[in-house]
């Protein structure tokens, strides 16, 4: 198991508020790692920062091997990202939109063409291929999202709440994409507010004020906090919070 | 290279989606080509006059007419007294009073001279002088045609008179629109392509789409080429518009080579570009944007000799005008298109204004940032 995500102390503040505090964990090559924490906790404010779109106050980390202060452009090489807020876009049509993408990450004519007819195919949006992205629904957009943040085959995708206001069926059918991805050895770094993701994932972390308050699988955590579920692990834990909004 | 390709395919389509910005690129120089210069006139007319004629004689009768059938002034009172006419002042109903006072025919037969009163309103500045001054070249002119009238034979007296011929170079009927339409082309280009440069990146910061490209291995300045040459090609083709409509509607061709023009406005429009992706840059909300441009577009706009001369200005104000590049295109434009300018008199003007796209463009490359 080599790990692909290390961060040491990893820490960012904006002026006198600590966003995320001293984070020192690692996540493995193939791993799908859950990152959970209550709204405010500075999950995506760490997931920012081991993207490369946001400065590290202090602390360490390397992604892909590479190092998150000087090597940001190798590290987008390899990795794949999608916002929590939906950021394809809108006025190009879906093929449009896949084509953009494969183009700015250095794709040639023949790939292009290849994951293009793949991923329609996958996710069966033959007939849409030509419609403006706007007019899809929001499912299909997150769908489509991650198809796109993996187009280029990374080895590690992060993923900001992918599945938030999404239907149950959707929310199966993404799980079902995460899970094709991570068996073809992608990396999963995905943060959620829904228990039952939690539960799919190999490992996951708990964010409590900027700090990581546990980490481990699902099944050790519910033994450690001596819980049925990982809803109860979640509220054990996310009520000592006292920052959220 | 193929980057860049993607990049304008992208850009292109999203222009061609936006309607509002297509008919802002077509019909807005067409429009404002149309209306503005008929409109902008520096010629006064319509002056509102009130009379106080006192003496009511054939003399202050002729005056008036005179006056009248000039085609510059409005009469909009004939009053009694003066305070009654300076009422008319007060209420904005007349802009000059003339004061004909009692006796004016008898004292200027008797005593071969007379005294007039003009009162000027100079609230409205430009109308207030000429006005005053169009006033006084017809009263002038009276003067001496009553003077010739009024010389009996055998008095002969000789009057001298120094008569100044003027002749008008370039612009030989002092025809405004000459004057204004190369001007108001000139900041149209520079409207256009500030506006949507600097509207540009900053609406992908606002819509969120521009995380999407920082978390890619995209070079910076491939980005900015990327939305740079788009709105260069946009503002070639107002500017193509603008030339068209000038030469139909007013008929006015470039006295000097026109691929000159071309290249002055290319090197022109990367300046112009170049401050608005910075702009862009700067800004979080298209609305921070969209008020820094008025700011600059307002500056460049009265200060860049379009409306009043760069060479009446106060020293100070002449050393912010050799920073602002619109006074350069506006300057190279009459130049080219009146005077048959060529590439050696614009020279120094196109190496200033390559120098501002260089600088502006790099500002705009290192001020954007992937990472926050």
């Amino acid at each position: 198991m080599t790990p692909v995500i290390t961060t040491n102390r990893l820490t960012k503040r904006f002026g006198d508020f600590v966003a995320t505090d001293s984070l020192t964990f690692s996540v493995n090559q193939g791993e799908i790692f859950g990152f959970l924490g209550a709204n405010g906790a500075g999950k995506t404010t760490a997931m920012r920062m081991l993207c490369g779109l946001s400065l590290p106050s202090s602390g360490d980390a390397t992604i892909a091997g590479f190092d998150v202060y000087k090597q940001t452009e190798d590290i987008k090489k390899n990795i794949g990202y999608m916002s929590q807020k939906f950021s394809l876009y809108e006025d190009l049509t879906v093929l449009e939109n896949i084509r953009f993408f494969g183009g700015i990450y250095g794709l040639n004519n023949r790939q292009i063409r290849e994951k293009c007819d793949a991923l329609i195919n996958r996710l069966g949006m033959e007939d849409e291929t030509g419609k403006l992205v706007a007019s899809l629904p929001l499912g299909w957009k997150q769908k489509l999202s991650f198809s796109v943040a993996v187009l280029h085959d990374p080895k590690i995708v992060f993923l900001d709440e992918p599945t938030g206001g999404v239907d149950p069926v959707t929310r199966r059918q993404f799980w079902d994409l995460i899970y094709e991805a991570a068996a073809r050895g992608v990396t999963i770094f995905v943060t959620t507010h829904y228990m039952d993701e939690a539960e799919y994932c190999n490992r996951i972390s708990i964010m409590v004020d900027g700090k990581i308050e546990a980490l481990d699988t699902p099944g050790n955590l519910k033994r450690q906090f001596r819980s049925e579920s990982m809803d109860d692990v979640f509220y054990q834990l996310a009520r000592k919070a006292r920052r959220g909004d | 290279m193929r980057t860049i390709r993607f990049l304008l395919q992208k850009e292109f389509r999203q222009i061609f989606r936006n309607k509002s910005i297509l008919a802002m690129v077509m019909v807005m120089p067409i429009v404002q080509l149309l209306i503005l210069p008929l409109a902008a006139d520096y010629e006064i007319k319509n002056i509102n006059l009130a009379v106080v004629d006192e003496d009511r004689s054939p003399y202050s009768q002729k005056l008036i007419s005179k006056i009248t059938s000039s085609g510059y002034f409005r009469l909009t009172g004939f009053e009694n007294n003066y305070n009654e006419a300076f009422r008319l002042i007060e209420q904005e109903k007349a802009d000059i009073v003339l004061q004909i006072p009692p006796h004016f025919e008898s004292t200027l037969v008797r005593e071969n001279k007379s005294a007039l009163f003009v009162a000027v309103n100079a609230i409205n500045g430009t109308k207030a002088s000429l006005g005053g001054s169009y006033l006084s070249a017809i009263i002038r002119n009276f003067n001496g045609e009553i003077r010739v009238q009024l010389m009996q034979p055998g008095r002969f007296s000789r009057v001298e008179q120094v008569e100044t011929p003027t002749r008008f170079w370039f612009n030989p009927f002092l025809n405004y629109h000459m004057y204004m339409v190369p001007g108001i082309l000139a900041i149209l280009v520079t409207m256009i392509g500030g506006f949507l440069s600097a509207l540009n990146i900053v609406k992908e910061k606002e819509v969120g789409t521009i995380e999407q490209i920082n978390v890619t291995p995209i070079h910076k300045h491939h980005f900015i080429l990327g939305k740079l040459i788009p709105f260069w090609v946009l503002g070639n083709i107002v500017f193509i518009i603008g030339l068209g409509v000038s030469w139909l509607v007013y008929g006015i061709v470039p006295q000097g080579n026109i691929a000159l023009l071309f290249a002055f406005v290319a090197v022109y429009l990367l300046a112009v570009l170049g401050l608005g992706l910075l702009v862009s840059t700067l800004c979080e909300t298209q609305q921070q944007a969209m008020f820094i441009m008025f700011f600059f577009m307002m500056v460049f706009i009265l200060m860049g000799g379009l409306f009043t001369s760069v060479d009446s200005m106060p020293d100070w104000a002449r050393v912010i005008v050799r920073f602002n590049p619109v006074s350069y295109l506006i300057d190279v434009m009459r130049m080219v298109i009146l005077k048959g300018s060529n590439f050696g008199d614009v020279r120094q003007k196109m190496i200033i204004i390559a120098g501002f796209a260089i600088v502006l463009n790099t500002l705009a490359i290192l001020n954007y940032r992937k990472r926050a």
